[in-house]
């Protein structure tokens, strides 16, 4: 663990590192699937489709795996203070990211069916979109390996952004919809898409929290800021 | 000071000096990053009896073995009936801070006490306190069981003998109430006149606490109370402590970790005769401030 001297007991070290090293795994695995789940749409590349679903069983393996080493931990060694907070961090952030995979492989299963779209509906939010996502998903999975509390609060600050083009998109999708009732099959796909590309952000915001209270032993307020309310675009 | 201690009333302020002047604090992460509301976890069982006024008080206090300094200006407080749990290695002066509490240390020669120990509004440290009335109200429970060579019902009249003059039927009384109240009074109601040393080692242990709570102290001193039981007799002395700090103000010397979370409402960490850090147990345990403090209970003993 970084910063941190050794325990006494160096079988403990070596099981906190095992407990990190599957979800660092897991935090790698994810990253790839949203990368090649968003190529997949904006560049149409079929073979980048395939990948994501692909890797699902591994994550969903090793999310296991981190669960069943926590408890494992949490019985044995009755570990306290950073300890205590970093393994409840990573059976949490293990399920985050589990949950990142499945939306990365959903993605990816709707990312062929939007090519027949008119050329009117770029591409373009979607990409800045999942060009934020990514970069977001990236820096808490950096905060993640690292124990870095700073860079944890930079990601939980930055969703914000992703959240207003959601919203924008949600705005633009809605009128091609009413303007023609043959863009609603496309445009759902694609609505789709960018709710789970929005999601991914979200769990990447829950890693900085839970790193940031593993790291300080600080709870970041309940309320993060946010940008946009795509539900208050239609009216209920 | 932080979120965890303020809670626990202004009193509490007289720890400061003692406390600021330990490492860098182990949750500079949160400084660094600038947090401007900084949620706190509910923790309001301890942090309501930690509010509670001071059955004592401990300010400023050094203590000698001879030439050898142990304690280090400790500046403490034990709230009423709640417990106080004391952990820290072997040396670290967390027994010895238990014995000038009732003033043990008076019965051995070149040990000697400076600074303030408040109970009851006096400094028991002063010359002219009577060291029989504080034993009394300040009572002791040893590592290894102690009873006396003599019977059971004997062992909880003695001490009563020493400073009351009660009939025998209130003797009866206060016998069988006091065994009652450690869970004893089933196990030996039959054989009170047997002799105390063939109980086992968890009834001995509970008989002492019997024989402390019979001449009703205020505050009851227990110095590694379970350290030669086993789990079973340990659990009931566990649960017993629960039950008696209803009405008495309790504290532990432990070397186990796990049995001050479990039993104390705060938790003393002591280092090389100094106070490193006190706070409500749960932020001593999921969160403590001092890096010190999270070697020890983390197991990095360096």
């Amino acid at each position: 663990m970084m910063n941190e001297p050794t325990h006494t007991v160096t079988r403990y070290d070596q099981e906190l590192e095992r407990l990190r090293g599957i979800v660092a795994r897991m935090g790698g695995l994810v990253e790839r699937q949203t990368a090649q789940a968003i190529a997949a749409v904006v560049d149409q590349n079929e073979e980048a489709a395939r990948e994501p679903p692909r890797l699902d069983a591994e994550v969903d393996m090793l999310e296991r795996e981190a669960e069943q080493l926590a408890i494992r931990i949490l019985a044995l060694r009755a570990p306290m203070a950073v300890d205590l907070r970093q393994i409840v961090a990573v059976l949490k952030m293990s399920g985050d990211l589990e949950r990142i995979g499945d939306y990365a492989s959903s993605i990816a299963r709707r990312a062929l069916k939007v090519e027949q779209l008119e050329g009117a509906l770029s591409f373009s939010a979607l990409r800045a979109m999942g060009r934020l996502v990514q970069e977001n998903l990236h820096k808490a999975v950096e905060a993640m390996v690292e124990n870095d509390a700073t860079r944890a609060k930079e990601v939980w600050n930055a969703d914000t952004e992703v959240d207003e083009i959601y919203t924008s998109m949600f705005r633009e999708l809605v009128t091609y919809m009413m303007e023609d009732p043959r863009n609603i099959g496309p445009c759902i796909h694609l609505l789709f898409m960018a709710k789970n590309l929005e999601r991914i952000g979200d769990h990447a915001t829950n890693i900085a929290e839970r790193i940031y209270y593993a790291v300080t032993g600080d709870m970041l307020p309940a309320e993060r800021p946010r940008g946009g309310d795509a539900a208050k675009i239609i009216p209920g | 000071m932080n979120t965890g201690v303020q809670a626990t009333g202004s009193t509490q302020a007289s720890l400061s000096g003692s406390q600021e002047s330990g490492q860098a604090a182990v949750r500079s992460g949160a400084e660094a990053v600038g947090v401007a509301q900084v949620a706190t976890l509910p923790m309001s069982e301890h942090d309501e009896q930690l509010a509670r006024p001071a059955a004592m008080e401990v300010r400023g206090l050094n203590f000698y073995y001879g030439t050898s300094h142990a304690l280090h200006d400790i500046s403490i407080r034990f709230p009423e009936r709640s417990v106080t749990g004391m952990i820290g290695p072997s040396g670290c002066g967390k027994s010895t801070l238990l014995r000038v509490l009732n003033r043990m240390y008076d019965l051995y020669p070149g040990q000697r006490a400076t600074g303030e120990v408040l109970f009851d509004n006096q400094n028991i440290l002063a010359p002219g306190v009577n060291l029989n009335v504080l034993r009394s109200r300040v009572g002791m429970v040893f590592q290894k069981p102690t009873p006396f060579p003599m019977s059971i019902y004997d062992n909880i009249a003695f001490g009563i003998r020493l400073h009351e003059r009660v009939s025998r039927s209130e003797m009866d009384g206060r016998v069988e109430d006091s065994l009652r109240r450690v869970a004893l009074w089933s196990e030996v109601q039959n054989r009170l006149h047997s002799s105390a040393t063939a109980l086992s080692g968890g009834q001995q242990q509970r008989l002492c606490i019997a024989r402390t709570i019979a001449v009703r102290p205020e505050v009851i001193l227990l110095d590694e109370p379970t350290s030669a039981l086993d789990p079973v007799s340990t659990a009931r002395i566990e649960e017993l402590l629960d039950e008696l700090k209803g009405e008495f103000t309790i504290a532990i010397v432990t070397h186990n970790m796990q049995q001050a979370a479990r039993c104390a409402d705060q938790v003393a960490f002591f280092y090389m005769g100094r106070l490193v850090e006190v706070d409500s147990t749960p932020r001593m345990f999921t969160a403590p401030r001092e890096k010190q403090t999270q070697d020890y209970i983390t197991g990095r003993f360096g």
